[in-house]
């Protein structure tokens, strides 16, 4: 429904913001329209149905819905806390919690190690303690991708909750129900376009994870190697593969991003508090 | 003069890069220092290099079937691997044959770069074998995680024992199970200053440019 009534409206742009438009438009089409025109099609078949491929995009999906879990588990409370509680300092946590986004990933790698690696601040413990490593481990994909991927779920879920009007939420406070009610009943289903949004734009960062990934976890077939480690390496041999294995992780998140889009964010084209749409 | 190195030579070419100018004032040489792969990858889309430094055969024959040389290539040094260990040997490691423990963390290279390659080759040649837990990328990022403490040894080049100083230790191959990785440089086609970049070359090859390089641990040609 709405959909049709998008289609009808007809918004005429002044000409300049339109010419600009259309270059960004360029901006990212044509770089995909390189690698689609670089790709070896008669081969592509082969390439995919080869056992590493598949092993690693295998990786790359577990992982990276891993990383978006755990970004859900613990960027909304983070979001929640960012957005309502007033504390001295809050603008340096959230500094600190969206720091990995501007960091190059593979500092972030490295910062990880000593974090978490056998020599690692807290790592050590763990390895002395409950002799487990997370370097060179899935698990290790898992920490560097959620690493990378949270924060663009916090700022998105946290915006949502500044936009919210936080009258609605007293109302269901004074009405009685308790704080973990109203977060569940009124705040959460509220927001839940930015939720979606965010998780989506999470998993997306995730999937592509290299530097921070390959830095801390390694690269080794079935392990730690996803596909972005996989097609990196593939262009040191085999170019040719290495553009259909790219060609492949960009489907695959290009229809999840589409698809997403219209079933979720269709009906709340207007609403201020999707970021995506 | 632009010259795109192999990243192992990093240390030695911008030593030698620095004597060079001293030796002739009016040149300037300006280093790219990448993996050899990726650096003929971008020699190839029209990467403006004059000379082009790689860290084996396989990467300069790619150059030169592409027909983007213009001079033969020529070895100007060899580089022989080590296993590289933390420091003071914590572990005990004498020889690759140890490497075979299930226990230690061994890193190497991916079989996708030639530190890789080797790294096969000896393990092959030894009779050994190694489960590693991680195929690096580049040789540096197997240094890397030796010097960090995260693995406890990785195959490498010499010249990377050299360069970690005190922060790790060697382990000699004998060199019946050795490599010996040969470097050859050459000028490429599109040399803006081919002449330049032949005068480089030869100081990469004389007296004072071997000496450069052998402090950084490479063997002669």
């Amino acid at each position: 429904m709405s959909r049709s009534r998008r289609r009808g409206r007809r918004v005429t742009l002044p000409a300049p913001v339109l010419a600009l438009a259309v270059v960004a438009v360029l901006f990212f089409a044509l770089p995909l329209v390189g690698l689609l025109w670089r790709a070896p099609w008669s081969d592509a078949w082969a390439y995919l149905t080869e056992e590493h491929a598949l092993t690693a995009l295998r990786l790359s999906l577990i992982c990276s819905l891993w990383a978006t879990l755990l970004s859900v588990v613990f960027g909304v409370p983070l979001a929640w806390f960012l957005a309502r509680v007033e504390f001295p300092g809050r603008s340096v946590v959230r500094a600190l919690c969206t720091l990995s986004m501007v960091l190059p990933p593979v500092v972030g790698g490295v910062a990880l190690f000593f974090a978490l690696g056998r020599r690692g601040l807290m790592g050590q413990y763990l390895d002395r303690w409950f002799d487990f490593r997370l370097p060179f481990t899935t698990a290790g994909v898992v920490v560097a991708q959620t690493f990378v991927a949270m924060p663009f779920l916090v700022i998105t879920v946290e915006a949502a909750l500044r936009q919210l009007d936080q009258r609605v939420e007293d109302a269901s406070r004074t009405l009685g129900a308790s704080r973990w009610y109203t977060f569940r009943r009124v705040t959460l289903p509220a927001i839940r376009p930015a939720l979606v949004a965010g998780a989506v734009l999470a998993w997306a960062r995730a999937l592509g994870e290299f530097g921070a990934t390959i830095t801390f976890a390694g690269n080794f077939p079935g392990t730690t190697q996803t596909m972005p480690l996989a097609v990196y390496l593939a262009l040191e041999t085999n170019p040719e593969q290495a553009i259909v294995l790219a060609l492949l992780l960009i489907a695959i998140s290009f229809a999840v991003l589409v698809g997403l889009r219209d079933r979720w964010f269709g009906r709340s084209d207007r609403s201020s508090t999707t970021v995506l749409a | 003069m632009t010259v795109f190195a192999a990243a192992s030579l990093t240390a030695a070419f911008t030593e030698i890069g620095f004597a060079f100018t001293v030796e002739n004032p009016n040149a300037k040489a300006t280093f790219s220092f990448a993996a050899s792969s990726e650096l003929v990858t971008q020699i190839g889309e029209g990467a403006p290099a004059d000379v082009f430094a790689s860290a084996d055969m396989g990467n300069m024959t790619r150059l030169t079937d592409a027909g983007n040389n213009s001079s033969e290539p020529q070895v100007f040094a060899t580089n022989s691997l080590e296993i590289m260990v933390g420091p003071g040997n914590p572990k005990g490691i004498t020889g690759v044959a140890d490497l075979a423990d299930e226990d230690l963390i061994v890193v190497i290279c991916a079989p996708e770069v030639p530190c890789g390659k080797y790294a096969a080759q000896i393990f092959e040649s030894a009779g050994v074998m190694v489960a590693p837990k991680s195929l690096e990328e580049n040789v540096k990022a197997v240094a890397s995680k030796v010097t960090l403490g995260e693995a406890d040894a990785g195959i490498v080049y010499k010249t990377d024992v050299t360069a970690a100083g005190d922060k790790a230790a060697g382990v000699e191959i004998p060199a019946d199970i050795n490599v010996l990785a040969k470097y050859p440089i050459a000028v490429t086609r599109e040399a803006a200053n081919a002449e330049g970049a032949q005068a480089f070359i030869d100081f990469v090859n004389s007296a004072q440019g071997q000496k450069i390089l052998a402090s950084y641990g490479f063997l002669a040609p």
